[in-house]
């Protein structure tokens, strides 16, 4: 694949493709994170490090630990043991609300529009440091009116950059499934993250919209933020990651540039020969 | 069948303080469970601080009305923070199971002999107090088909003035930010959170803003009525107050007023017929009471199947689904 | 018990997804279908069945309740009645807000008990404000005894009591109580071993006893509404007139109108209890199931469905609390230091049996099998060919019949009121809880240890905060381990 690297990826060049090979500015770094449920070991990360600026892709079969590692490196769920830092500063045991407010923030596998919220609604919910969110001056609009046309200002240019303009009045549970992927995006994007962790966000989206939402993943690294992102299918992998991660029963198999992955010999043992669908096997 | 009458005693019961006071009942739940979606089967737990924190501060330790009414307003907020502090992390069904275990223990606690010296026990408290003393008015209000003594007016006054005010509270706070942040929780919460908010506090807000307003009705109710007994205070009266809330609309602004009215107008008047019905020998007697809750369990059911969303519920947002 | 329990626990999950390799284009991830599942399919049954049973329970009720009406012992159901409206169980509704009622006369009454059996003979006096005598009564041989009265103060002192028996309480054998127009007012008066010396020990064996019964009924109440919650989500608050209806079904059996030996109107009042939880899953949740609506509203649907049949059974039953015709005053056997009746030895053996059969067909029978994957996880059930909806129906019919068997236990060893379905519910709860939602053995464990700290509660502290321990200790356990002893914490994200 002859790529046209974008200029933060160059960066990259120089890391071995091994798993747990050191990056040059990582933005996360994980160590020994592990997590049990009952016999199953579903995470077990020895060491991971993510680059700051670019797209890490992160892959393995169903069942891998993707999902768990999101949940633990972003609070929403307990490892059994382990620590990891974000920007240099240690995140272990911090609430999940506090993760986001860092400047780290997850969507879910299985989307959350928050259905009886309109969409501009669910759009300014995610910015932060809101005057009017606190009880007190909340009853006094003169003290968070002026923050919420500015807020209101910047949810509708996202919602014009996601084709969502025209639905900012309707109930984000009236949207189809793919728009809500989208507004899920566009929402986590207002909380101004330096990272932002996708899960899975084109399951379930039609191709046409595929193009459009990896238009918006890239354009979110060219304005400088960080984003990992899981996702079955290669081609969207192999198309827009600077750098991927395999992770098969809660390890890391492998990490490395696309197309050094898809050669490498772990990775299509752990594909082929644990679960795979026919999408990821293309 | 004098049917003017049983109208009367229905309207009379529609506007009279029991109504108000179920309305205040009805708008702390609708803080909890309409906007932030905490299933809080423990109102009654906070109708009966207030009421016993009133009954306390007069009847057993002297104080003025005014210490009163805030020793029923700090039991509230201590209520909510000590309720919410274990439970509201649980998933939403422990929650409901918790909490009305919770008002029953208050309850039960209340209305025992060893609790006595305090609580009055099963005898329950009574007392006076100088609200009647200060009743402005001379004469009851006279609507024509339904009156009411001089002493209800004001209290009915008063009370009613309460619910208007934390109406307007409750609908400014929802309309605000907060009040995102809440409904955000209510759709859910781990989409709350991963958006930077403290789903942890603003739950406990919500809980504190809903027992408060349950609780002022409990003061009401204490005052009012100069007297506080357990027994007002089971299980039912949630229950009552959910009926409220569905009949006027979950998450609507007045749902809960209209609500109120609605269901004491109802029930009055069904039980008004019963009992008409009881005298004039086509029912055996004594039948009014057990009748009206059989017709109340069978008006909710149908209620809540055949129009969830009352009559001021949002068609729209109730066909999604939550 | 440990989490080897669950047929579908954690490691079965992974092994569950892991094979998924086998089907073809899993479009979602989450849904794979696994072969053991597919093993526990279960047949189709005719939809003529519905009409069939609700036909028999509309003909059960009509059998019972015709006898019942007119056999309501010599007093006519009115003036019973009216006390009932009033009487301090009476629920929410305050008779004085919406009554304008003519002074009536009220009514003082109590049970005289000693360790759950009824005392007889004891002579009460009852005085007025102005230090007259107003007069005296006896309780009968079930303890129970009442007074009429005018509206007013009064003091009521226990005056004689037979041998070997005296009060417990240190406050003395005098009460104050008052009494409003047309209310009853219970005087409550605690009895105890005149022998109170050995005090504490004694009374600890006793109350592990009465600990161990009351927790084996509620264990068997709470099966059913443990296996309700897991399969269908919901929480069941109508659950505990299920436990008071097969109570009363049978005591209207037993006691009254055909006067069947207990064994057989027993036996009569299971079945109708489980016809009457077939009756409500297809009559109302099923439909509303079909229906798509929500949990909440299903919720309030059963506390209205609570409300409504509670109230039936009041008009149908009565407020009093009553007694079976078989198996009174019996003679108290003596087990080392715990003394119990025969009637109390049996109901005991008889729960836990049934209670370990439960507890083995849930595990080894396919239909147990299938309920507890089922309360797993509905979807993967119902992908791997399980006919959930029978699944659910047959979790209701056992589950109601169950509640009906615990109510009637209840009644042989205490007595058979319309009230103390809602007060049993909460325990259940309670125990539903503690041992975690959803799972049935959890139910089971939770709901003894529940019986157990109400009644050892009574060692140390007031016997009317019994039921206040009881679910105090829920909150207190949640605090330690939210999802309850064997529950299992949910999946985010
Ligand atoms: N709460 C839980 N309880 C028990 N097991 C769990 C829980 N959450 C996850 N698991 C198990 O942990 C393993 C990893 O799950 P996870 O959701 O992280 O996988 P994933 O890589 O995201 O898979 P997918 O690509 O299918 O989304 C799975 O085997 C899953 O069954
Ligand atoms: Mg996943």
């Amino acid at each position: 694949m002859a790529e046209v690297r974008h200029p933060a990826a160059q960066a990259l060049s120089d890391v071995p493709a091994e798993p747990g090979a050191p990056k040059p500015d990582p933005i996360l770094v994980a160590d020994g994170v592990s997590r049990r449920f009952g016999g199953l070991q579903a995470v077990d990360v020895d060491h991971l490090e993510i680059q700051r600026g670019v797209i890490t892709g992160l892959i393995g079969p169903n069942g891998a630990g993707k999902t768990t590692l999101f949940n633990l490196l972003t609070g929403f769920d307990q490892p059994d043991g382990g620590s990891w830092s974000f920007n240099d500063r240690s995140l272990s045991g911090v609430a999940a609300h506090k993760v986001a407010r860092r400047g780290m923030v997850r969507t879910f596998q299985l989307t959350k529009a928050l259905s009886r919220l309109t969409v501009i609604d669910n759009m300014k919910l995610g910015a932060t440091k809101q005057r009017g969110e606190r009880i007190g001056p909340a009853l006094i609009k003169v003290l968070w009116g002026a923050q919420e046309r500015e807020i209101e200002e910047r949810a509708d240019e996202l919602l014009d950059r996601f084709k969502l303009l025209d639905k900012r009045a309707d109930y984000a549970g009236e949207l189809s499934g793919g728009q809500r992927k989208l507004l899920e995006m566009a929402r986590a994007l207002m909380v101004e993250p330096e990272l932002v962790m996708l899960d899975e966000p084109m399951a379930g989206v039609n191709p046409a919209l595929v193009q459009s939402l990896l238009g918006h993943v890239t354009s979110l690294r060219d304005e400088g933020m960080s984003v990992i992102f899981v996702e079955h299918d290669m081609d969207v992998v192999m198309n827009i990651s600077d750098w991927v991660v395999v992770l098969a029963e809660g390890r890391v198999i492998a990490e490395g540039p696309p197309a050094a992955i898809m050669k490498n010999r772990a990775v299509i043992d752990a594909y082929l020969g644990s679960e795979h669908d026919d999408e990821e096997a293309r | 069948m004098d049917v003017v009458g049983a109208l009367q005693t229905g309207l009379q019961s529609a506007f009279g303080t029991q109504a108000a006071v179920y309305a205040l009942l009805a708008i702390g739940l609708n803080v909890h469970y309409g906007y932030t979606g905490l299933l809080n089967f423990g109102q009654a737990g906070f109708f009966l601080v207030g009421a016993y924190g009133v009954g306390i501060s007069i009847a057993t330790w002297g104080l003025s009305i005014w210490a009163a009414v805030f020793m029923g307003l700090v039991a509230s907020v201590a209520l909510a923070l000590l309720l919410g502090a274990p439970t509201l992390r649980l998933r939403s069904d422990y929650f409901a199971i918790t909490t009305i275990a919770v008002a029953e223990v208050l309850r039960l606690v209340a209305n025992s002999a060893p609790a006595g010296p305090v609580t009055g026990g099963p005898l329950g408290l009574q007392f006076s107090s100088p609200f009647y003393a200060v009743n402005p008015f001379d004469v009851g209000l006279n609507l024509g088909f339904i009156s009411y003594p001089v002493n209800t007016t004001w209290a009915m006054l008063v009370t009613w003035s309460l619910v208007v005010l934390a109406t307007l509270a409750v609908a400014l706070l929802m309309s605000s930010p907060w009040g995102r942040v809440i409904r955000s929780i209510r759709e859910d919460e781990e989409a709350a959170r991963s958006l930077g908010k403290n789903v942890f506090a603003y739950k406990m807000q919500s809980l504190v803003l809903g027992g408060v307003i349950g609780g002022t009705g409990g003061i009401m109710w204490a005052i009012v009525g100069n007297t506080v007994n357990a027994n007002t205070f089971r299980p039912q009266a949630t229950f009552f107050a959910y009926a409220i809330l569905i009949l006027g609309g979950a998450a609507s602004r007045i749902g809960p007023i209209v609500g109120s009215m609605l269901f004491w107008f109802v029930l009055a008047t069904g039980q008004s017929v019963v009992r008409q019905a009881g005298s004039a020998g086509y029912l055996p007697g004594g039948l009014a009471g057990p009748t009206a809750l059989i017709l109340t369990g069978l008006g909710l059911m149908l209620l809540v199947v055949y129009r969830p969303q009352g009559v001021f519920g949002n068609t729209r947002e109730l066909s999604l689904d939550g | 018990m440990g989490s080897n329990d669950h047929l579908v626990g954690p490691r079965r999950m992974s092994s569950i997804q892991r094979s998924s390799r086998t089907a073809r284009a899993v479009r979602h991830p989450e849904t794979p279908i696994d072969e053991e599942y597919r093993e526990l399919r279960l047949r189709r049954r005719r939809p003529a069945l519905t009409a069939l049973v609700s036909l028999i329970l509309a003909l059960v009720a009509a059998a019972v309740a015709g006898p019942a009406v007119a056999e309501q012992d010599g007093a006519p159901a009115k003036g019973s009645s009216t006390l009932v409206l009033a009487q301090d169980e009476d629920e929410g509704v305050d008779a004085d807000d919406v009554d304008e009622q003519e002074p009536e006369p009220g009514l003082l009454f109590g049970t005289l008990r000693e360790a759950g059996d009824g005392i007889g003979g004891v002579e009460l006096s009852v005085v007025d404000d102005d230090g007259q005598v107003v007069g005296t009564t006896v309780s009968d041989d079930s303890g129970q005894w009442e007074f009429e009265v005018e509206a007013g103060d009064y003091v009521v002192t226990v005056e004689g009591l037979p041998e070997g028996i005296a009060l417990r309480d240190d406050d003395g054998a005098s009460r104050e109580v008052s009494v409003s127009s047309g209310g009853r007012t219970a005087v409550p008066f605690q009895l105890g071993e005149a022998t109170a010396v050995s005090g504490r020990a004694v009374l600890f064996a006793q109350q592990i006893l009465s600990g161990l019964r009351i927790g084996l009924i509620l264990a068997m109440t709470a099966v059913g509404l443990s296996l309700i919650f897991g399969t269908t989500g919901l929480i069941n608050f109508a659950h505990g007139e299920l436990v008071v209806f097969g109570a009363i079904v049978t005591w209207m059996l037993n006691a009254a109108g055909p006067q069947l030996h207990l064994l057989i109107a027993g036996t009569l009042g299971v079945i109708a209890s489980g016809l009457l939880g077939l009756a409500i899953d297809r009559g109302i949740f099923r439909p509303l199931r079909r229906r798509g609506v929500g949990l909440f509203q299903l919720l309030v649907v059963t506390i209205g469905l609570g409300l409504l049949m509670r109230n039936v059974l009041l008009i149908w039953f009565g407020g009093e609390p009553r007694q079976y015709a078989d198996y009174i005053g019996q003679q108290r056997l003596t087990l080392g230091p715990f003394g119990l009746t025969p009637r109390v030895l049996i109901v005991m053996v008889a729960s836990t049996a049934i209670l370990i059969g439960v507890a083995t067909l849930l595990r080894t029978s396919r239909m147990g099998k299938a309920m507890r994957a089922v309360a797993d996880n509905r979807d993967l059930a119902e992908s791997s060919g399980i006919d959930v909806e029978r699944v659910v129906s047959i979790v209701w019919v056992s589950g109601a019949a169950l509640a009906g068997l615990g109510g009637i236990f209840y009644g042989v060893t205490l007595t058979v009121e319309y009230f103390s379905g809602f007060q049993l519910l909460l325990l259940m709860f309670a125990g539903v809880i503690l041992g975690g939602l959803g799972t049935a053995y959890g139910a089971m464990l939770g709901s003894l240890m529940v019986g157990l700290i109400t009644e050892l509660s009574v060692v140390w502290f007031p016997d009317e905060l019994k039921y206040a321990w009881g679910l105090g200790v829920l909150v207190l356990v949640l605090l330690v381990r939210p999802q309850g002893l064997l529950g299992r914490r949910e999946r985010i994200g």
